[in-house]
């Protein structure tokens, strides 16, 4: 599946991903974090910290529908992956932010924004995995997916 | 007001992972593979976010404090183990398997695709499962 290259979209998005995390720390004190977000709803003794995150993935998944009421569509969501994939991926995934403390967002943007060393080991190890593993999957095991 | 303002910064974290592209496991995947269709539009939004982060918590974190919360809550394990690494590199694995990051995943759960649902159920259901294993290995690390 070819994609078109995007610079300055993904230039803009991710300079509002980092207004965003920027404006949490400066207005609750917090590191935005995806896997933190979701690992904190569903911590159930922590009923204080609920509203807040609840706020925030609210906001999150109102992007696209004020996109789509902006211009009248959604931006492009393709996903190459069989369900089972999606299942198996999302398990890892699960699994893994939970070991390493934090994903793209915790460790890839607020982490390194924050110089730390713990930060920067983590998104060499999840690069270098997902490099790793997309060219097993696609080159050395093709069929699996398509794409 | 703080619920109001927090909704607001998740609208603007949801709009910049949407524009980016991050929320779309075909441009990620092809980020990844240097040896087919390479995308290299993900270092763009690592870039924009990273540089913007920098300069806004610098701005940020010389102040006393946050405006609606006591203190700041930061990080304070400097800790390189294994745990880490692994962790993050399962991470990296399941990625390279969906498509999908947990930041890409949330905001997409919008566009209301059965795709995305069914990635953050796995999700949601992989850091149960990773805190039940832990939870188990304290018990048992107690007990002998």
């Amino acid at each position: 599946m070819v994609t078109q290259f995007t610079p300055w979209l993904s230039l803009a998005g991710g300079v509002m991903i980092g207004l965003a995390a920027t404006a949490l720390m400066a207005m609750l004190g917090r590191i935005m974090g995806a896997s933190g977000l979701v690992s904190g709803l569903l911590r159930p003794t922590s009923g204080a910290e609920f509203g807040w995150r609840a706020a925030l993935l609210a906001g999150m998944v109102s992007g696209p529908l004020v996109l789509l009421a902006l211009t009248g569509s959604m931006p492009p969501l393709q996903v190459p992956s069989s369900p089972m994939m999606l299942v198996l991926g999302g398990l890892l995934v699960g699994v893994g932010v939970t070991y390493g403390s934090g994903c793209t967002s915790g460790h890839g943007v607020c982490g390194n924004a924050r110089l730390s060393p713990r930060s920067f080991v983590a998104t060499v190890s999840f690069m270098l995995a997902a490099f790793v593993t997309v060219f097993v999957v696609r080159h050395l095991l093709p069929g699996l997916v398509g794409g | 007001m703080r619920l109001i303002a927090t909704y607001l910064i998740g609208l603007v974290f949801g709009i910049g992972i949407m524009i980016s592209g991050m929320a779309n496991p075909a441009k990620i995947l092809n980020f990844f593979d240097l040896a087919g269709n390479w995308d290299p539009s993900l270092a763009f939004v690592m870039g924009g976010a990273l540089i913007t982060t920098f300069i806004g918590y610098r701005l940020v974190l010389a102040r006393p404090g946050p405006v609606l919360a006591k203190s700041f809550q930061l990080p304070t394990s400097k800790t390189i183990d294994a745990r880490l690494v692994g962790g993050s590199a399962l991470f990296g694995i399941g990625w390279g398997i969906a498509g999908f990051c947990p930041g890409g995943a949330l905001p997409a759960l919008g566009t209301g695709r059965i795709e995305v649902v069914t990635f953050v159920a796995a999700l949601a259901a992989g850091i149960l499962l990773a805190r039940y294993i832990q939870s188990a290995g304290a018990t048992t690390a107690r007990q002998s």
